[in-house]
Formats: C-alpha cells, structure tokens, sequence
C-alpha cells in the first residue's frame, strides 16, 4: 500500500490501482454520511478531483493519487457511506484506476513513510 | 487568530481530558465533538441528555441607571421583543436590530430575579452587542459583563430527571422559565431553554464551580459531553437559526421567520431601531424569506449552496445545511422569494455545480419537545 500526503492510499494489482482514503483521513472527517465515487470510463490525472466524501461536519474532496482511466467506482458506498469509516483501507475503497503511469506509484509514500508524516501533522 | 490567542473556558480542561477534538470557535478553543463522534453525539441527545459547554457565549447583566428600578423600557430600544412585559421568573428570545432593521444578534433575555435583567448573547457578537446596548442605553441603564460565570446546556428528554437530583426547583419550571437559585453549593442562574428542540436546560454558574458541575451531571450514566459539531446538526434539526449564517446584519427578524421575536406591543408602538422597515415587512413587503429545505437526492447542500426554481434560475442561497442525523437524509436553511415559500413548492440546490431536487418543508425539521405545561 502506498500513500499521498492528501491522506489517500493506494494498492495495485497488475495495471489497476484501488484507491480509498486512510484511516487518519475517515478519523478526522468523522461520520460519513455521503460519498460521490467516479463513473467507469472517467479519466483523471494524479491531483485531480476523483471523488467527494462528506461527513456531518464538513465536505472534503479525495484527490486522485494516480492518473489513468476509472474502471470501477465503488457503488456500495452511495447506500453505505459509513464503510468509508468502519474499514477505510479495504471495503471502503472509492475506485479503481487503470494506471497511465505506473512510475506515479513508485514516488508515493510506503507505509513507515506516512506514518512519519503523520507524525508531522 | 493563532492557538495561542484564543481563550478558553472554565472546562477547557475538561474537555481535553475527556478527548475532546478542540476547534477555534467565537474567539475560544472549543470541543467540536468528543470521542463518541458527532453523528453518536447527537443521537445521544435526542434519546439521552447531552451536556454542552457554551461558556464562550456573552452572559451580562443590565440594569437601571439613575433610580430606574427596570432597565427593561431602555432596553427595548435596541431589541424588538416586549421585555416590559416579561414576568419575573421568565425569559424571551429576542433580536438586536440595528437602525435599518438588520439582526446584529440574537440573545435570550431573563428576569431571574430582581437585579435587573439577565442576557445570554452569542460569543461572536458579545463585544460589538455589550458597545451598541451600553451606547443607546447611556444615562439609563449600564451593561455589567459577568466574565467570571461559566454556562452549560443539558439537553433531551432524560435531561430534566438529571437535573431533579441536583436542583429540585427545576422540575417545576417550564419552558423559558428562568430562575436564581443555590445548588451545588453556588449562586445559579436555571433557565428550562436551550438550543436543540429538545427539553432541558441552561445553567449558569461561577467559573471556579464550572468544573464541579460539569462532572456530577456527567457522573449520572444518561449524560455524555456533546460538542459544538452536534450542537449545530441538533439546532438545524429544530430549525433554529445560527447567527453569522442565517441571521445577519441584513436579515431581519420578519425575513427570518421570528415574527414572534417582535413583540406585539412593539409592533403597535414602532418604538425601536428599524421599526419602519419591520412594520413595512409585517404587511407584507418582502423580497425574501426563510425557507426550510428537504434535500431529496445526492449529497448535503452546505452554506452558500445556490438555490434554483425548477426551471434552473437561481432564486437564492442556502445559509446552512448538513446531514440531519435523526431524520437520515440532508437538510438546509436558505433564504428564497415568498412566492417560492410555501410548504410542498418544489425547488433545486445547486451542490458542486449539479442541481438536486428539494422540496420546501415545515419547520422545525424535527418536533420539538419542549416542556410547556408540567
């Protein structure tokens, strides 16, 4: 797994990458109560708004760590946005991004890396 | 404003040792929620009690200058409510208008006793509102800032079997009823009022006691501490206006729905700061009023979210808006033209660019139960 200083993460399989935020991310927004995933066939660029989470305080944009084109957003959370909570580094997964460029992956963090940054903030 | 600017209240410490995630708020390091979350918080609330800090807010006293017994008369030319009439023992919600009928504050006014009148004024405002009262006032009547009491909301339908254990007298109080008493071994001021909808009560109390009271409300098992993100969804719920948001200096009382903050006496009078535009929005010049908005689809609509006709023309803008947690879906406060007004008229929030269909509902969102008769 592979992480962005925006608090997402990142796991690839073959070409595709899923993407999900941390569970430091979906500690700090709290309560999700609403997610806005991608549709398949999206293309976006590493940076670029990939989708919404909003929780009961706030509305926070989760940014794509990689660029490519999106082959699955992950439509389970439109009926259970608390999954982004209960398991933000596995089921609550936002999308998965057939990668443009594999390289981008390389450059993010591991995991003793952002938990370095963490310890920053 | 850096952290270290900001002030804190009696129970800051309180609030850390509890885990509580502290937010600049009005000036104050405040607790936005503890450990259980918001969404928990809230719904602890509605079902429990829940007991808030709001020691940022402005608790003053004012009273007759030169012999005047009741600084009521003088008071009222600032605010719009009958505070003449106001009987000993009760409180009034009121505004503070300025001269062209625009809400400088909302606050709660009390006659607890005899020594004058109690306010309750937001954090925010409380410098700006204690200037303009002590001004308009000047010769009649003095403002005294009591900076050294501390103020707690218990709120919800198990708050007033809490609150029997300590305080006996406040089970025979109703709503906006408002009374000096001793309990926990202090001066208190209990008024039976809040700001989620919800029963319960307000309890002002000398900073050096806060703490004290604090953790024997929270020793009884139905009290969990809410923070201020709870706070708001609950007083969005009860389709309470915030000031900074839904209330603001161009916003009056009419526009706002708080007709009732105009006392009846007054409108007949004219006799306060922007009594011309009030009296010309009362027969029924209005370009905008309150709406109360159901969200049916997609994501919530936040402050500042456009409102459009069903056509797409944009006709106004929402003021504050979130996830009502005991309703499970959205809801928001804007402000629309009356004809867009009516219960059932079918209207469209504009959310990052997408149009989503709302519908005008009641207010408030959710029934509140507050205590009117015992």
């Amino acid at each position: 797994m592979r992480f962005t200083k925006d608090h997402e993460w990142v796991v690839v399989e073959g070409d595709v990458a899923t993407v999900g935020i941390t569970a430091y991310a979906a500690e700090q927004l709290g309560d999700v109560v609403f997610v806005e995933v991608p549709e398949a066939g999206k293309t976006v660029k590493q940076g670029d708004g990939l989708a919404v989470v909003e929780s009961v305080k706030a509305a926070s944009d989760v940014y794509a760590p990689v660029s490519g084109e999106v082959v699955e957003g992950n439509a389970e959370l439109s009926d259970s946005p608390e999954t982004v909570n209960a398991l933000p580094e596995s089921g609550g997964w936002f999308a998965k991004i057939k990668l443009a460029n594999p390289a981008e992956v390389d450059a993010l963090m591991d995991r003793d890396a952002y938990e370095a940054f963490l310890a920053t903030l | 404003m850096s952290d270290q600017d900001l002030k804190k209240t009696p129970l800051y410490d309180a609030h850390v040792a509890a885990g509580a995630r502290m937010v600049p708020f009005a000036g104050y390091s405040m607790p936005v929620q503890y450990k259980d979350g918001v969404l928990k918080e809230h719904l602890w609330t509605r079902e429990h009690a829940g007991l808030f800090d709001v020691s940022h807010m402005g608790q003053a006293r004012i009273r007759g200058a030169n012999g005047e017994t009741s600084p009521a008369k003088a008071f009222e030319k600032v605010v719009s409510a009958d505070y003449q009439g106001l009987k000993p023992g009760k409180q009034r919600y009121g505004v503070l208008l300025n001269a062209e009928g625009g809400i400088v504050d909302d606050l709660m006014t009390a006659r607890p006793d005899d020594d004058g009148l109690f306010v309750v004024v937001n954090g925010a405002c409380k410098d700006n509102d204690y200037a303009i009262i002590a001004r308009e006032l000047a010769g009649e009547a003095t403002v005294t800032r009591l900076e050294d009491r501390a103020l707690l909301a218990l709120q919800g339908p198990e708050a007033a079997a809490v609150l029997a254990a300590h305080i006996p007298e406040a089970a025979q109080m109703v709503f906006m009823d408002a009374r000096a008493l001793t309990a926990f071994g202090v001066d208190v001021i209990v008024s039976r009022s809040g700001y989620t909808g919800e029963d319960g009560y307000e309890i002002s109390a000398p900073a050096g006691a806060a703490e004290r009271v604090w953790n024997t409300l929270l020793a009884d098992a139905r009290v969990r501490p809410i923070g201020l993100g709870a706070r708001d969804s609950l007083r969005l719920e009860a389709g309470l206006p915030l000031y900074g948001h839904d209330l603001d200096e161009t916003v009056s009382p009419i526009e706002a729905g708080l007709n009732f903050a105009v006392g009846k006496s007054r409108r007949e009078a004219g006799d306060y700061l922007g009594a011309d535009r009030i009296a010309k929005e009362l027969a029924g010049e209005l370009t905008r009023v309150r709406v109360n908005l159901k969200v049916l689809e997609g994501a919530p609509a936040r402050e500042g979210a456009e409102i459009a006709d069903e056509s797409g023309a944009i006709i106004g803008r929402v003021t504050s808006g979130g996830f009502a947690p005991s309703l499970g879906y959205p809801i928001a406060i804007g402000f629309a033209p009356p004809a867009f007004a009516g219960l059932g008229t079918k209207l469209k929030v504009i959310v990052r660019g997408k149009p989503a269909a709302a519908e005008v509902v009641a207010s408030p969102f959710v029934p509140n139960r507050y205590v009117r008769k015992l």
